[in-house]
C-alpha cells in the first residue's frame, strides 16, 4: 500500500514491473489452504462476501483435488475439458500465425485463459445464453460449435456466416448460445441481464452468463448490469475476467488497488465468488454453483476468474513493450491445461505419452480444418464475400434510401 | 372502415397504443422511470400495471444505460420491450446501447440476432423545462444506420405509429412533442390552448390500426410553398402559413427515418419553394438533411433558396424559452424569404 500524508498528491497506480524488471510474485500468497467453504447456492447473498475477497480452488499444484468445491466430474468429463483447452490453445495458435502471414485482419488468442471458458461453459447447459467477449473462444469449442465456420468467419470467406461484417473472433452463434460478439466493451453485461430476465417472464429456468474483462468493469455498463441484476433478482452470472492486463493497463488502473473485483457485487447485495481461473475445477464448481442459483430463482453472481493473459491483447499488441517479457511464466498460478494435465496424471486417468499425442492431434486436427477453410478464401484472396451483402441486415427490409445507395454502388463498378 | 372511435389526447391515443399491443401479445413488456404503480410522470402509462400485472409494466432505476440495454436482451430474447426514458435530455446515457449495440446487433450478427425494441420518449420544448427538459434530439439518431426515427403530431398518429413501431422488427425512438399531449399547439403560448377533443385528429379509432412509417401526412394543401415539419412544429407551419396568407403543401413527415423523399420531392416540384422547420438546434440538425436532399432532388425546380427555420444553436434556455422557440413570427419571416417577399 501506499504510504499516508497530510497533503493529497495525484496517485497514479503503476504495475510493480515494467520491461527491464525481474518479475517477482512471491507476495502474491498463494492460498493453500482450499477457499472459504461452500455455502448453499441459495445462501443469503452476505454469506458469500468472504468469497469475493478470499479465492476458491480446488487443484493443488501436485494435482491433488482438494475441499468441498471439488466438483463431482468423471474422469471422461476432465478429459473432455483437458482436450476442449488444447483445441483451444491449438486453434489460436493456427490462426494467429495465419494472421502473420496477412489471410486476416487480427486475431485474438486466449492462451492462459482457456479454463475461464471451456468449464464455465461445460458448467453451464447448452440453451443458456452466454453473452462473451473476444477471450470465450472456448465455450464454442466446448460446446461443439463448427470450427471450420469459426476459421471462416475470421477469415471473412465465402463461409462467413456473418459475410464480412465483423471482424475476426468477434462471433454469432446463437445455436450454440453464443450472443453475437460486440467489439465495444462492456456493453453486454447489462444485455444479459435483460435475456435473463426475459427467461424468468416467460417462466422458463433458462440463465444467461456475460463476459467482461477486468479493464471494462470501469464502464457505466458493469455497474448498470450488477443493479439490474440486483433489483431484479436476474437469473445471470456476471463474469469478470481479471487477466491483469487491458491491453497495456495494469489491473489497478480500472479499479485502483484496494479491493477484488468480485468485491464490487457486495454493495449491491448479488452473491460474488471470487476463483482461481487457472484451475479448470474451481471455474467448473464456481460456475455450477451460481447456475444453479440463478437457475432455483436465488438471483444473480459475480463471479471473478483470476487470471493472467499470456499473450498480448490481440495481433496488434507487443506486450513486451509494457510488461516483463518473462512475466506470463513466473505467474504464481500456472497454466490452467498444465494443471488439469496434472491433476489427471494424479488421479491415474492421464499421462505424458497421451497428453503429447493428444497435443499433436489437436494440431493435426486444426490444420486440416484451416486448410478447409481457406479454400474458401482468405481477406487477402479474391474469393472473400460479395460487397454488395454490406447493405444487407442493416434493417429487416431494405429501406428505400439504402436501395438508392445500392443502385449507386453499382455505378462504381 | 367503420372502426368505432373515441375522442382522446395525444397521452390517451398513447396509452390506447399501449394497452391494446400489451392485451394482444404477451411479450409486449413496458418499463421505466415511474411508469410502473405511478403510471410515468406524463401519465402515458396510468393503469397498465393495475390491468396487465406488475411484471408486465414496471419501474426501473434511473439508468437510461441500463433500460435500453436490458431492453436489448429482452427484445433479442423474443419479447418486445417499449422502454420509456422519462425526457429526451435523459437519452444520452443510453446514446451507446442505442447506436453501437440496439442498431447493429442485427448487422454484426448478420441477422442472427435482433433488438425489436421501441424507445418511448418525450421531445421539445413550452413547457418551461429549460436545457434539461426542452431538448429535440432527434438528429443525433438519424445518423445511426439500423434504427428508425418517428415522430407524430397527433393522437391519430400516435395511436397508430407506436402500434406500428411495437410491431417493428428493429428498433424504433419514438418521440414524442410533449407540447401536444393536450393539444395542438399553435406556437403562441398567448392564446389559450385547445384541446384534443375538437380536432379531427384527436378522433382515434379503438382497437388495434397501423400507421405505416415512411409516409408523409398533408396538413394542407396548395400551390405557393411547400412546408417540411414535424412534431410540434406541424402546427405552428398550420397557424403561420394562415396569417402569412399563403397557401402551402405542409408536410407532416412523421419518420424521418426512413424519409418519405417521393412525397416530399413531388411537392417542392410542383410549389417550387421549400421552408424547413423544426424546434431542435440549427446546425447539423435534421432539417440540413432535409434540404439537402431536397436540393439533390429538385434544384431545377427551386425559385427561390430553401430556407430553414429552426430552434437558435444555444441550449434550451428556461426564461427565454418563447425567443428561443421558432414560433409564428419566425415561421412567417421565413415563409416571406422563400416567397421572395423578404
Amino acid at each position: 500500500m501506499t504510504k499516508k500524508s497530510n497533503q493529497s498528491r495525484l496517485y497514479v497506480p503503476e504495475p510493480p514491473f515494467r520491461p527491464g524488471d525481474t518479475p517477482d510474485y512471491s507476495h502474491i500468497a498463494v492460498p493453500a489452504n482450499h477457499s472459504p467453504p461452500r455455502p448453499d447456492p441459495l445462501c443469503e447473498d452476505h454469506e458469500t462476501v468472504e468469497h469475493a475477497t478470499s479465492l476458491i480452488r480446488v487443484m493443488r499444484f501436485n494435482g491433488e483435488a482438494v475441499g468441498d468445491w471439488a466438483p463431482k466430474l468423471t474422469a471422461d468429463q476432465k478429459r473432455k475439458g483437458l482436450r476442449d483447452m488444447m483445441l483451444t490453445r491449438a486453434m489460436d495458435d493456427r490462426m494467429f500465425n495465419m494472421q502473420r502471414q496477412g489471410k486476416m485482419s487480427f486475431y485474438m488468442k486466449s492462451r492462459g485463459e482457456e479454463a475461464v471458458s471451456v468449464a464455465h461453459a461445460m458448467a453451464l447447459r447448452k440453451d443458456d445464453m452466454t453473452f462473451p467477449t473476444y477471450r470465450q473462444q472456448g465455450i464454442l469449442i466446448n460446446r461443439g460449435a463448427p470450427i471450420k465456420e469459426m476459421m471462416c468467419q475470421c477469415l471473412s470467406n465465402a463461409g462467413d456466416r456473418l459475410q464480412g461484417k465483423s471482424i475476426p473472433v468477434l462471433y454469432s452463434f446463437r445455436d450454440y448460445g453464443f450472443f453475437s460478439v460486440s467489439g465495444n466493451l462492456g456493453t453486454q453485461m447489462i444485455q444479459a441481464v435483460g435475456w435473463g430476465m426475459a427467461e424468468a417472464y416467460k417462466d422458463s429456468d433458462g440463465i444467461a452468463s456475460a463476459f467482461t474483462g477486468e479493464g471494462a468493469t470501469a464502464e457505466g455498463d458493469f455497474h448498470y448490469a450488477l443493479n439490474f441484476a440486483s433489483t431484479y433478482r436476474a437469473p445471470v452470472i456476471l463474469n469478470v475476467v481479471n487477466n491483469q492486463w487491458a491491453i497495456s493497463s495494469f489491473q489497478g488502473i480500472a479499479a485502483g488497488e484496494g479491493e477484488t473485483f468480485a468485491a464490487r457485487g457486495c454493495g449491491f447485495g448479488l452473491a460474488t465468488l471470487r476463483v482461481d481461473g487457472n484451475d479448470f475445477l474451481a471455474v467448473y464448481a464456481a460456475t455450477q454453483w451460481a447456475a444453479e442459483r440463478a437457475r432455483k430463482g436465488g438471483g444473480a453472481t459475480l463471479i471473478e476468474h483470476f487470471t493472467y493473459r499470456k499473450e498480448g491483447h490481440s495481433t496488434s499488441d507487443d506486450p513486451t513493450k509494457y510488461r516483463p517479457e518473462n512475466e506470463p511464466e513466473v505467474w504464481p498460478f500456472g497454466d490452467p491445461v498444465d494443471r488439469l494435465k496434472t491433476h489427471l496424471i494424479h488421479i491415474g486417468e492421464w499421462d505424458e505419452d497421451r497428453h503429447a499425442a493428444q497435443a499433436e492431434e489437436c494440431k493435426v486436427e486444426i490444420r486440416n480444418i484451416y486448410k478447409e477453410a481457406e479454400k474458401m478464401g482468405s481477406l487477402s484472396s479474391a474469393t472473400n464475400v460479395n460487397d454488395f451483402t454490406m447493405f444487407e441486415q442493416v434493417y429487416e427490409e431494405l429501406p428505400g434510401h439504402l436501395q438508392a445507395q445500392v443502385e449507386a454502388f453499382k455505378e462504381e463498378l | 372502415m367503420g372502426q368505432a372511435t373515441k375522442r382522446m389526447n395525444m397521452i390517451e391515443a398513447i396509452r390506447d397504443a399501449l394497452d391494446v399491443k400489451m392485451t394482444e401479445d404477451s411479450d409486449v413488456l413496458v418499463f421505466g422511470e415511474d411508469v410502473g404503480y405511478f403510471g410515468g410522470v406524463f401519465r402515458a402509462t396510468a393503469g397498465l400495471q393495475e390491468k396487465h400485472g406488475l411484471h408486465r409494466c414496471f419501474d426501473t432505476p434511473i439508468s437510461e444505460g441500463g433500460i435500453v440495454g436490458i431492453a436489448i436482451g429482452m427484445a433479442s430474447n423474443g419479447l418486445r420491450p417499449v422502454a420509456e426514458i422519462q425526457f429526451a435530455d435523459y437519452i444520452y446515457p443510453g446514446y451507446d446501447q442505442i447506436a453501437s449495440e440496439a442498431a447493429r446487433l442485427r448487422y454484426r450478427s448478420n441477422g442472427e440476432f435482433s433488438a425489436p425494441l421501441t424507445i418511448r420518449t418525450p421531445v421539445g420544448g413550452g413547457i418551461y423545462g429549460g436545457t434539461t427538459h426542452s431538448q429535440s434530439p432527434e438528429a443525433l439518431f438519424t445518423h445511426i444506420a439500423g434504427l428508425k426515427t418517428v415522430i407524430p403530431s397527433n393522437p391519430y398518429d400516435a395511436k397508430g405509429m407506436l402500434i406500428t413501431a411495437i410491431e417493428d422488427n428493429d428498433p424504433v425512438l419514438f418521440l414524442e412533442p410533449k407540447r401536444l399531449y393536450n393539444g395542438p399547439f399553435y406556437g403562441d403560448p398567448h392564446i389559450p390552448s385547445v384541446s384534443w377533443a375538437k380536432h379531427e385528429l384527436g378522433d382515434v379509432p379503438e382497437g388495434h390500426y397501423t400507421v405505416p412509417f415512411g409516409s408523409v401526412r398533408r396538413i394542407t394543401e396548395g400551390p405557393d410553398l411547400t412546408i417540411l415539419a414535424y412534431g410540434t412544429m406541424v402546427w405552428v407551419a398550420e397557424a403561420a402559413a394562415k396569417e402569412a396568407g399563403v397557401q402551402a403543401d405542409i408536410l407532416d413527415l412523421r419518420a424521418l427515418l426512413p424519409l418519405d423523399i417521393e412525397a416530399i420531392a413531388e411537392s417542392v416540384k410542383k410549389t417550387g419553394r421549400c421552408l424547413i422547420l423544426h424546434e431542435a438546434t440549427r446546425t447539423s440538425g435534421f432539417g440540413a438533411e432535409l434540404s439537402a436532399q431536397v436540393a439533390e432532388a429538385c434544384f431545377f425546380s427551386l425559385e427561390a433558396p430553401i430556407v430553414r427555420v429552426t430552434g437558435w444553436d444555444t441550449p434550451y434556455p428556461h426564461a427565454q424559452e418563447w425567443a428561443y422557440f421558432p414560433g409564428p413570427k419566425r415561421v412567417m419571416n421565413g415563409i416571406r424569404k422563400v416567397m421572395g417577399q423578404a
